[in-house]
């Protein structure tokens, strides 16, 4: 059985996700930034004197594949490192998934992880 | 015309390489005078100096570019390209003629048309140099326009403004004073030492009714008529604008003295002054308004120092070039937040830098003149009385006027027939597409090299899916 843990993050705890994830032996994640809001909830930053609100917030999206055994594992790294306890910490959850393929050999499953 | 070649024949003499240059007139040539020297000094000054107006214009494109939106900076870029390209043209022409064609009449040039017969040539300078040194000047007048219309304006509509501003409404206003018409006549005459009122007002007042009659960006104010910011998309390319606009003011400032002579110092110093207390006070304002040292108003006065001072910048002291670049960073600050609160949408605050700052300056020069000269009387805070003031007064609001109903009545006239503004749906869009084919800021495109072999049972499901 293959997995997906997606986490969402505060970018500047990226370094510190990707080192845990890296020392965990995790061999390959895939980072994307993106925007969003959640409790945080937006702010305001000010352009020639007047205030404008920033209501999507950048984060940055870490996805690991993994074999079903690793990714509570996976998980706990991501709580762990990303934690800093402010609103905005973000989310990690993980999904089954149904194929796995390395489009490089045509491997499947476990062996593609 | 022959000044530089004399000078490459000395050198040739001396290395005893004469016989090459194959020309017997110079062989003969008497050793080269100290007068020389100086003429070619100043031709080589002044051509230095409208280098490095003419880089203003990169200056003037990052300013704007910088502060408005990634989706038009395609088109900021091309205004600014197109603006000195057919302003140059177009001064080239008849506006050089209009400017300071020396048949004309006290309100308008004539002579000398596309350089010819009775072109204009200033003391010791030769007609090229002459040009292309007023030819910077021109095209900054034409581009401060661009910054005020962003995000708008048809490309169409603003390259042909481009050509009218270069060859008729800036050539006009400049014959009044540089060209010896009639605001060099006053009994007190006029004194716009480098263009306060020539190049920044004119193209302040020609950037205020572009905005007006343009209408403020999609967006720009709330239903309940409240200014809402649309932020810079990259003020490092502003700041590095702003800082090429001060290297270019060492040639615009010194550089109208149109020679290499002692005045040029202290014309340097005074444009120092100024642009630094512009700054600092302009950070101040907005730092006690709203909180913040805003990056974007700070340059605006770094630039609004540097035109207050450009007028005064060879008749004030020191102290005169800090208060008067202190007041302009000041005078900004108030003026960016009046047009924004009387719906004049101007992204990059030209009018309130070039415009407001540029009559300001001319003004200046009534007050702050330390000492009569032959150009200028010594202005009011140093007792010399209301004349040069008054004087000042007039050139500022007759200039104002003039451009205020010509520019107007161009913007209008385009409007009237090319359109002068983009479809709803262009600006919503950004202009690089819809206006120049493609953005900006665009994605790198890797053409396919050769089409891929797809499989049977691929080729099938894209069968089943499309039927």
């Amino acid at each position: 059985m293959i997995k997906l843990v997606t986490a969402v993050i505060k970018p500047q705890m990226l370094e510190s996700v990707k080192d845990g994830l890296k020392s965990a032996g995790v061999k390959g994640i895939t980072v994307t930034e993106v925007k969003g809001f959640g409790r945080q909830g937006g702010h305001t930053e000010t352009y020639r004197g007047a205030e404008y609100t920033v209501d999507l917030i950048p984060k940055v999206k870490v996805e690991i594949v993994c074999s079903a055994g690793d990714a509570q594992l996976i998980m706990d790294i991501v709580r762990k490192t990303a934690h800093t306890g402010k609103t905005g910490d973000g989310k990690v959850w993980i999904v089954d998934v149904e194929h796995l393929m390395r489009v490089r050999t045509g491997e499947m499953g476990e062996e593609a992880t | 015309m022959n000044r530089p070649k004399k000078l490459l024949t000395a050198g040739a003499f001396a290395s005893g390489l004469l016989v090459l240059g194959g020309d017997a007139a110079w062989a003969q040539a008497a050793p080269i005078s100290a007068t020389d020297v100086q003429t070619n000094l100043d031709n080589v000054f002044v051509l230095v100096s409208a280098v490095l107006v003419i880089f203003m214009q990169a200056g003037f494109a990052l300013v704007e570019a910088g502060l408005t939106r990634a989706k038009s900076v395609a088109n900021i870029m091309m205004k600014n390209l197109m603006d000195f390209c057919a302003g140059a043209l177009a001064f080239f022409a008849i506006g050089y003629a209009i400017a300071f064609g020396t048949e004309g009449n006290d309100f308008f040039g004539s002579g000398g048309w596309f350089l010819g017969d009775g072109a204009f040539q200033y003391g010791t300078l030769t007609v090229p140099i002459t040009f292309v040194f007023q030819v910077a000047f021109a095209a900054t007048a034409a581009t401060i326009v661009s910054g005020a219309m962003a995000e708008r304006t048809k490309f169409k509509s603003y390259f042909l403004y481009s050509i009218v501003i270069s060859a008729v409404i800036y050539p006009v206003v400049v014959h009044w004073n540089w060209g010896g018409g009639w605001l060099a006549q006053l009994s007190t005459p006029f004194h716009d030492f480098a263009g306060s009122t020539m190049v920044h007002m004119t193209g302040g007042i020609a950037a205020l009714m572009g905005a007006i009659i343009l209408g403020p960006r999609i967006g720009k104010y709330g239903a309940d008529g409240k200014p809402r910011a649309i932020p810079a998309h990259n003020i490092p390319y502003a700041v590095l604008g702003t800082f090429i606009l001060l290297v270019g003011w060492y040639g615009f400032n010194p550089g109208s003295e149109l020679a290499a002579d002692g005045a040029i110092g202290g014309i340097a110093l005074t444009t120092t002054l100024a642009g630094a207390a512009g700054a600092i006070t302009a950070m101040l304002a907005i730092w006690i308004r709203s909180g913040k040292p805003d990056v974007a108003m700070t340059a605006n006065g770094m630039l609004a120092g540097l035109v207050g001072i450009t007028a005064g910048t060879a008749a004030v002291s020191s102290v005169g070039a800090v208060v008067i670049g202190a007041a302009a960073g000041l005078i900004v600050v108030a003026a960016v937040f009046f047009f924004e609160r009387v719906h004049v949408d101007d992204p990059v605050g030209a009018i309130s830098v070039h415009g407001v700052c540029g009559a300001f300056g001319t003004i200046c020069v009534g007050l702050f003149a330390t000492e009569d000269t032959d150009f200028w009387q010594q202005g009011l805070f140093y007792g010399g009385g209301s004349g040069q003031l008054v004087s000042q007064v007039i050139g500022v609001v007759a200039v104002g006027a003039f451009v205020a109903v010509t520019a107007g009545l161009l913007f209008l006239i385009i409007k009237g027939t090319v359109g002068l503004r983009v479809s709803q749906e262009e600006e919503l869009a950004g202009l690089d597409v819809p206006e120049h084919g493609a953005p900006g800021y665009g994605p790198d495109v890797t053409p396919l090299l050769a089409p891929t072999p797809v499989a049977d049972h691929e080729a099938a499901m894209a069968v089943r899916a499309n039927s």
